[in-house]
């Protein structure tokens, strides 16, 4: 505790209060005493009020207006002494303060202006004597500097005067000051933290601590942060694992009109392979054909006149086309090539992989050109399209989704094929969350598949349950470069179980 | 999906019942099309008749008319039997030339005889030539309908190749007479560009046009442009010659198989063709079509309950699949098939499991009984081994307080090479050939485009910025099928006031150290074990001159170091390129040396 807050408790146990700092402590400036009250409001010591009041002080030119008189008065004096003067001469005579002199020796009709433009003392003034005239200015500049009846002077009256930089203007604060709650002649000091030195020396037991404000967030840990769709990405994982799924090779983006369309038992005259929807390749511009002729072989039977109890498309298939450079439509072709191996050695078998399709589509807030497909592949024998079922509700039911509908739809490589829903609450409507099938005979038969394993495929995008989960309106803002750095600094846990699609 | 709008109360009406909006959801749902909008409070406000708009199947081109949706609808409700289509007497032909070989080598052909259209059901007829021209028929290149008053004309009919010369008509809504060539510089004028311009480009190079003439040589259509203004149809028209010339015979005798089944209900007697034969002797298709007979395709029983879980008597499964317009018997043969009938209306069968997901949609996939097959005990998972080496960058690079990004992968060519100041040599990236923006012509090759694009539009962040990608490139390799391939990088910049080299080559420090890799010094002759170093490199011009360097990687005692990678302080000029205005280090490594 300084001496001064020594001093304030005392006076204050004196007096019993302290009705003016300023009085007692005439010789304190105002901060001093605020700091010395802010702290001794802190241990509830006292308590104290601002008194704010104006005080006027006169500039260099007031003292001397209040020592040698007002500008006009020494006006009146300069024409008495030289009977008249020429108005060009005021200021040489008097300086710049002559020009004020003669405005308000002109209001108060004390001179008058001749026909050679000389100025003269008015015929009221020449009767008078000098002494006489009452200087208004000077009376009030003396009042004011005597700190007596300031009150009574009007505000329009102080303005001007101000204006004319005759006073200044200063702000007092004085306190009121009574005792507080704790109120007592001495103080302890609180300690604000623990120290390793008060741990070691056990000085903390003799202390006291501020009380801490926890009404407040405390300081951000510097850190870094993985993306929220990878986040999201890594649920899904986590998913599949569970259930026995093992990831796929997934890191192939380049792809043939063969792996992505033609085994997929997509015609070569589809829509999806339109320029309008695919990105081609120019460079490198044309792929080999597949090593397996047997299985080319057998995909072209099957579009060209049917094959496996198919009756085909009934077109003629080219190789040219299949041979066409493409970035991948679907991580299918990636499923495709699997399901191709997995013919060498057929048995029941779990496949998935989360990874970046691409769509030569115009980009708007729900289209990119990229994007993640998630894909899951089920193989076993003789299955059903209610295990497909039971399987998609087991599934979505590990993200907290529950109470799906199935839509018979329409894909060129499943059959039968369907959508999947979901009931959304916020929209108060159905809404589909995924694509479902069993791949087509005509698919798995050209690989040499048997015809009793029968194959599950299911997919979704990736970024629509995020954008769902982080409230994200815009894909581009989740992924790509237009993504803010806060967002992906501040987004919480990717826990799918936590109603994801309410 | 192509989507197609109807009249509301006009479909009510065929269904004989005014849904509520959620009971027809629910048929729409349960028949596997989707009702995406209805229009009724748009259309109130506007005075309109309020429409239906709903999603069809890509496959089910007899849904792209009010007619079909009705019909099937209908069957599946039990209101309706499918139609007995029925031909009658052949009374013309169609002389197909060889040289049609040349530019469009099949056509066909049908009479609808008698028929009488309501404003409605012409609009419809329109209505659904445009669908089925920008759908099944690939906007005209595959096949072009053309739709005639056959009393204006008379058979034989030619389908011929001419010179665009010889070809001279007064095309449908015009009233002046043009020649091919004419026709072709008219159409491609900014007027029409958009219209009929859209399909010039399929015949436009061609020597010889294709044309279909009466026998006086009249002209009647130019496919795949235009009609003849001659030989229009009206609402009046009784009698309608259909000709179809198309690349793709299947997908010809869809399309007048479609327009022949939906209108023929209109004909005085409903359900009834007149085929037309098609002498076609150059390449053996002389035939009479349309063919309306159903086709049979033998299912096996078991397999159907076997795929859908279900024990179903054959006439169970019969009763399912008449409600899609199957019919079907147990086959005379064999019990264990049924013989199908297929109508001429579902081309979309192709194999027994279209058939077999006909039975679960008749039965409902909603009512199949969960399957019970499937337990998860046999299967043991695995990740992917280099998304598990990607994982723990991104883990190590988190934790070192950078911000994982993820970027686009592909970019501007000028992004992957001349704003990094470096050469493309056509040796490493793969090119886009119809990208539909300037944003996308390369794949990227370097991860560093992206990390540098996402900084510029966080420049408002505090600094220093640091973020990290783990993600693939990709580069070419002729010796693969797929001629590319991928590879893994991770990138890491640190973009502030000043370079902070030393930190981003701390962080590397840190990456390796993750990976079991130590420092060694005197650029790796300090230890012959396994670590890494960095060697001073000017080669890569994307940093500033000095300030480059290679990352060296020796595996294990003995082994030979190789590079994985490089970081540098950023060239201004790189910065300056991607606009971000200040200093930057980086480092990128290849992942799959980590496998």
């Amino acid at each position: 505790m300084s001496d001064f807050q020594l001093e304030i408790l005392q006076k204050l146990n004196d007096l019993g209060e302290i009705k003016s700092s300023i009085t007692t402590f005439p010789n304190k400036t105002s901060q001093d005493v605020l700091s010395a009250l802010n702290s001794l409001q802190a241990h509830s010591k006292v308590e104290f009020k601002n008194i704010d009041t104006m005080h006027y002080d006169l500039s260099k030119e007031g003292t001397e207006i209040v020592n040698n008189g007002s500008h006009e008065i020494l006006l009146v004096k300069l024409i008495s002494d030289l009977g008249k003067l020429q108005i060009k001469d005021v200021a040489s005579k008097m300086g710049s303060n002559g020009k004020v002199g003669q405005a308000r020796a002109f209001k108060n009709g004390w001179i008058k202006k001749n026909d050679s433009n000389e100025l003269e003392l008015s015929d009221k003034v020449k009767a008078l004597n000098l002494n006489d005239l009452t200087d208004d200015t000077k009376d009030l500049l003396i009042k004011i500097s005597k700190n007596e009846g300031v009150e009574s002077i009007d505000n329009k009256t102080l303005a001007d005067l101000k204006k004319r930089k005759l006073i200044n203007q200063k702000k007092i604060t004085d306190f009121h000051i009574t005792k507080g709650s704790d109120f007592s002649l001495t103080i302890t000091k609180a300690e604000t933290d623990i120290t390793s030195d008060m741990v070691q020396n056990g000085s903390y037991k003799d202390m006291t601590f501020k009380d801490y404000n926890f009404n407040s967030q405390g300081v951000q840990p510097q850190s870094g942060a993985l993306h929220p769709l990878n986040k999201v990405r890594e649920e899904f994982r986590q998913i599949f694992f569970s259930m026995g799924f093992t990831e796929m090779p997934s890191n192939q983006y380049v792809e043939t009109g063969f792996w992505n369309f033609d085994a997929l038992y997509v015609p070569q005259q589809h829509p999806a392979r339109d320029l309008q929807d695919t990105f081609y390749l120019k460079d490198p511009l044309v792929a080999d054909l597949p090593e397996d002729k047997t299985y080319m072989n057998n995909i072209k039977a099957v579009h060209e006149n049917g094959k496996y109890d198919s009756i085909g498309y009934r077109y003629n298939w080219h190789e040219k086309e299949s041979q066409k450079l493409v970035l991948r439509t679907h991580t299918t072709a990636i499923s495709v090539a699997m399901l191709h191996e997995l013919a060498k050695d057929p048995k029941p078998t779990r496949l998935f992989s989360i990874d970046r399709v691409f769509r030569n589509e115009a980009v708007d807030a729900t289209h990119l050109a990229e994007f993640h497909q998630v894909e899951g592949v089920l193989a076993d024998y003789n299955i059903t399209l209610g295990d497909l079922i039971q399987f998609m509700e087991e599934f979505f039911a590990k993200m907290g989704v529950t109470g799906l509908r199935f839509k018979p739809t329409y894909n060129p490589y499943t059959e039968p094929s369907m959508e999947i829903y979901s009931w959304h609450e916020g929209l108060a409507k159905w809404v589909e969350i995924g694509n479902s099938g069993m791949f087509r005979p005509e698919m798995l038969e050209s690989m040499g598949l048997p015809r009793d394993l029968r194959v599950l495929g299911w997919g979704l995008s990736l970024e629509r349950p995020t954008m769902i989960k982080y409230k994200v309106q815009n894909i581009r803002e989740l992924l790509g470069h237009k993504v803010s750095l806060d967002f992906i600094e501040s987004n919480p846990a990717a826990r799918l179980d936590e109603d994801l699609y309410d | 999906m192509p989507t197609i709008s109807v009249n509301k109360q006009q479909l009510f009406d065929l269904l004989g019942k005014n849904y509520s909006n959620d009971e027809f959801d629910e048929l729409c749902f349960e028949f596997g099309v989707e009702l995406d909008e209805d229009t009724t409070e748009e259309a109130l406000k506007n005075g309109e008749e309020p429409e239906l708009k709903i999603e069809i199947g890509a496959n089910r081109y007899d849904l792209l008319c009010i007619e079909g949706i009705a019909q099937s609808l209908n069957e599946y409700l039990g209101r309706a039997e499918t139609p007995k289509y029925k031909l009658l007497k052949p009374t013309t032909k169609l002389i197909i030339d060889k040289e049609t070989e040349q530019i469009r080598p099949y056509a066909t052909a049908a009479v609808l005889r008698n028929i009488k259209f309501t404003e409605k059901s012409y609009a419809s007829f329109i209505s659904l030539q445009d669908k089925l021209h920008s759908n099944l028929c690939r906007n005209r290149s595959l096949v072009a309908m053309g739709t005639h008053d056959l009393d204006s004309v008379k058979g034989p009919f030619h389908y011929r190749a001419l010179p665009p010369k010889d070809i001279k008509f007064i095309p449908l809504n015009q009233t002046k007479e043009f020649n091919g060539e004419e026709l072709i510089a008219f159409y491609k004028t900014p007027e029409q560009k958009n219209n009929i311009g859209r399909f010039t480009h399929i015949i436009e190079d061609s020597p010889v046009f294709p044309v279909i003439m009466d026998d006086n040589d009249t002209v009647c259509s130019l496919p795949p442009l235009i009609n003849s203004e001659h030989s229009k149809i009206s609402i009046d028209t009784r009698n309608v010659f259909i000709d179809i010339t198309a690349t793709d015979k299947t997908k010809a005798e869809i399309v007048l198989d479609t327009l022949c089944a939906m209108f023929s209900r209109y004909c005085d007697e409903p359900f009834t063709i007149e085929p037309v034969e098609i002498v076609s002797e150059h390449n053996g298709q002389s035939r009479m079509a349309p063919k309306v007979e159903e086709r049979v395709m033998d299912v096996s029983i078991p397999y159907i309950n076997s795929a859908l879980g279900l024990e179903q008597t054959p006439e169970e499964i019969a009763a399912c699949l008449k409600k899609l317009s199957l019919h079907a018997t147990v086959s005379k043969n064999d019990q264990a098939l049924l013989s199908v009938s297929i109508p001429m209306t579902r081309s979309d069968i192709l194999h027994p499991c279209d058939i077999m997901e006909d039975a679960a949609i008749g039965y409902g996939y909603n009512n199949l009984p969960k399957g019970k097959q499937l337990s998860n005990a046999n299967f043991v998972a695995s990740a992917l081994p280099i998304n598990k080496i990607s994982d723990i960058f991104r883990l190590a690079s988190s934790q070192a307080s950078w911000l994982e990004v993820m970027a686009l992968t592909l970019c501007s060519h000028d992004e992957n090479f001349k704003f990094l100041k470096t050469e493309d040599d056509n040796s490493k990236a793969v090119k886009l050939a119809n990208p539909k923006t300037l944003e996308y012509q390369v794949v990227r090759t370097t991860l560093l485009p992206g990390l540098l694009k996402t900084v510029k539009e966080n420049r408002k962040h505090t600094l220093p910025i640091k973020v990290f990608e783990s993600g693939d490139v990709v580069f070419k390799n002729d010796t693969l099928e797929r001629k590319a391939y991928n590879e893994r990088h991770w990138g890491a910049i640190y973009v502030g006031k000043n370079s902070g080299f030393e930190i981003i080559q701390g962080l590397l420090g840190k990456i390796m150290q993750t990976f079991r890799t130590q420092w060694v010094a005197d650029f790796g002759a300090a230890s012959t074990g396994r670590g890494f170093w960095i060697e001073q490199d000017d080669s890569v011009k994307t940093y500033f001159p000095g300030r480059g360097a290679r990352v060296m990687f020796r595996s294990k005692e003995g082994e030979k170091a190789q590079q994985i990678g490089h970081l540098g302080v950023l060239h201004p000029e790189v910065m300056n390129n991607f606009d971000v205005p200040f200093a930057a280090s980086y480092v990128e490594l290849n992942s799959e040396v980590f496998l």
